[in-house]
């Protein structure tokens, strides 16, 4: 479970994040929605704790990302925006790199490696050099690297950001296995169709502020829109006319 | 500790994977001073030899009119090509490279010098070039010699002393030691190794940063439950591990090069052998971590290869800047310079190419002088990684 409550983020005079607070359920997944801009980046990294919070806190499992930075990493799977591999790593030694700093023994990472090559179908290409990937590879052992450790949360970044129609698609039945295996999942995305797809819970975010918080259904019904699509851009209209 | 070597390994074998890493770490940093400096030795050593074994060749016009100055000039080894050439064919002859020296004696040359008035030469000779320039001098030299030795018999005929005419008489003494001159020679070898030693970080220091960043592979990274004092650490580590390897690959290399450039034939006793190199090795070794540290601090600033590589080429010029004063203000080794990194490191491998004794307290202070300022670089670069900047 990922709670974030208030978090303020100011970059100089601007104020990037500005009071967020979301949970994002196990068993969930749950997308950060909003335009370019909105503070969706930030929100994440200040939750994966490479941004330090001006205040304001985040929880992975009830561990606290500040106070016990390596215990609460312990229990998170982070993708970030930039997700890139060592090329001239096979994607076993690139998996086995994040296994390795994330404490595990060699045999527990081999053993891992073998296990999530067979759910994401890597066996083809695991012990292959990076260099030359499709993206849709690429994606895969960017993935298996963040769960190496078997997190019980996942935090993904823009995922499906320059990716092509079917590595979208299979990212998406991805995400579906890990949350049938009862993980906590939060990605941010920009594009609606996504969201609605995949989503049991969506925080829309815009100027760096919570617009709405609920499932996908409830917020359709709330603004009476028949789209999510339709909904989104109503709930940034009022955000613009209330500031 | 785990985690230190964790990114050791994993840094050491991707680089030793990268063509361009390895080309440029491991073959031609090492190799281009070793290499360099066996070309311009023999170079050297050639030019030197041609200058004194070989005869000096000289074309000459109008014998019939000097025939006591040809004989003199053949007497003293000259080899002499008689022609009938022109003021201007002489010029043509020499531009066009042909003849490097050309003596033309005009008709009036006898009658001159029986009525004892300069008696005109012409020697035509292009001064640019450096190797007829020397023949030129050779030729200038064997004529003075005797228009000298005709003055002091035409002085002793009108019964004065030959002496009046040389009122100053200069001496050369050279103080210079075989070795000695050596030095002025090998002091270009201690950069080579320097350089080596840093072009043997630079990709490492460049990849394992910006390059990193430019990958997109920082952020993942940092989101580890690992210290970031430990990931630069351990890539500083890497890189002092590629700088090792490059220096010793570039000593090796400078013994093989000094058993084929005979450096005895000018006179000079080098002092270099497996002994040497080790000697150098040691006194190196502290330098590296100064080094890895600050080109991965500097590398660390950078978004970019490219922009790190422009900067990095600065840093290779950094430690000549202490060598190059040192030379100017010909500075000797004392023991307040050995605080000085680089320039200790000139300073103590200069000694051991003298064959001088090297004091072990300036050999600890430059080992402890360049490792206390690795220490605070990888200080200050550990803590540069710590910043939020670092995300770029």
């Amino acid at each position: 479970m990922i709670e974030v409550q208030s978090l303020v983020k100011r970059f100089g005079s601007i104020t990037a994040v500005n009071d967020v607070s979301f949970t994002a359920q196990d068993g969930e997944i749950t997308g950060l929605l909003g335009p370019n801009g909105a503070g969706k980046s930030t929100s994440l990294r200040l939750t994966y704790g490479v941004l330090t919070p001006d205040s304001g806190s985040a929880r992975i499992d009830g561990v606290d990302i500040r106070g016990e930075t390596s215990t609460a990493r312990a229990h998170l799977g982070v993708l970030p925006h930039a997700a890139g591999l060592y090329n001239n790593l096979s994607a076993r030694e690139n998996i086995a790199y994040f296994g390795s700093l994330q404490g595990m023994t060699r045999e527990a990472v081999r053993n891992r490696t073998d296990e999530l090559s067979r759910t994401l179908g890597m066996e083809a290409f695991i012990d292959r050099r990076v260099k030359g990937f499709s993206q849709g590879q690429r994606l895969k052992v960017a993935l298996a690297r963040a769960l190496v450790h078997d997190p019980g949360n996942l935090i993904l970044d823009e995922p499906t950001n320059g990716l092509d129609v079917m590595a979208i698609r299979g990212l998406r039945d991805m995400l579906r296995t890990l949350k049938a295996q009862g993980r906590c999942i939060l990605f941010s995305s920009h594009v609606m169709q996504e969201v609605a797809a995949l989503c049991d819970r969506v925080v829309i975010i815009g100027h760096g502020r919570v617009l709405a918080d609920a499932s996908p259904q409830v917020i359709r019904d709330t603004v009476g829109a028949a789209t999510l699509e339709e909904a989104f851009l109503r709930v940034l209209e009022d955000a613009e006319v209330a500031s | 500790m785990r985690p230190l070597f964790t990114v050791f390994f994993k840094e050491f074998l991707e680089n030793l994977r990268d063509r361009r890493t390895l080309l440029s770490a491991l073959l031609f940093g090492p190799l281009f001073g070793p290499l360099m400096f066996g070309a311009m030795v023999s170079r050297m050593l050639n030019q030197s030899v041609v200058e004194s074994d070989e005869p000096l060749q000289i074309t000459l016009s109008g014998r019939e009119h000097a025939p006591n100055l040809v004989r003199y000039m053949e007497s003293q080894g000259a080899k002499i090509t008689f022609d009938n050439l022109t003021e201007s064919g002489a010029r043509d002859a020499v531009r066009r490279g042909g003849v490097q020296v050309v003596v033309i004696v005009p008709s009036e040359y006898g009658a001159r010098f029986i009525a004892a008035t300069p008696a005109p030469v012409l020697l035509v000779a292009d001064s640019a070039d450096s190797q007829t320039r020397k023949s030129a001098d050779r030729t200038h030299r064997l004529i003075d010699a005797y228009s000298s030795g005709i003055a002091q018999l035409r002085l002793q005929i009108r019964g004065v002393s030959p002496l009046l005419a040389a009122p100053i008489a200069v001496n050369d003494v050279d103080v210079a030691t075989p070795t000695g001159r050596a030095v002025v020679v090998l002091g270009f070898m201690t950069y080579f190794v320097l350089f080596a030693v840093l072009v043997g970080g630079l990709y490492l220091a460049i990849d394992s940063t910006a390059g990193e960043r430019e990958r997109g592979s920082l952020e993942a990274l940092l989101s580890l439950p690992v210290a970031r004092g430990t990931l630069v650490g351990g890539k500083i580590l890497t890189t002092c591990a590629y700088m090792c390897l490059s220096l010793a690959i570039s000593l090796t290399a400078f013994v093989f090069v000094f058993r084929f450039v005979p450096l005895e034939r000018l006179g000079m006793s080098a002092n270099w052998g497996v002994g040497t190199a080790l000697e150098f090795f040691a006194i190196c070794l502290p330098f590296i971590p100064l080094g890895a540290a600050l080109m991965t601090f500097v590398a660390s600033f950078t978004r970019s290869y490219r922009e790190a590589q422009t900067y990095l080429t600065t840093v290779l010029l950094v430690p000549t800047l202490p060598i190059a004063f040192a030379s100017i203000y010909s500075l000797k080794t004392k023991s307040s310079l050995m605080l000085v990194p680089s320039l200790s490191q000139h300073l103590l491998m200069t000694s051991v190419l003298k064959d001088e004794p090297i004091a072990p307290w300036d050999f600890m202070v430059s080992a402890g002088s360049s490792s206390l300022l690795a220490l605070l670089l990888i200080v200050l670069t550990a803590r540069h990684w710590r910043r939020e900047t670092m995300l770029g």
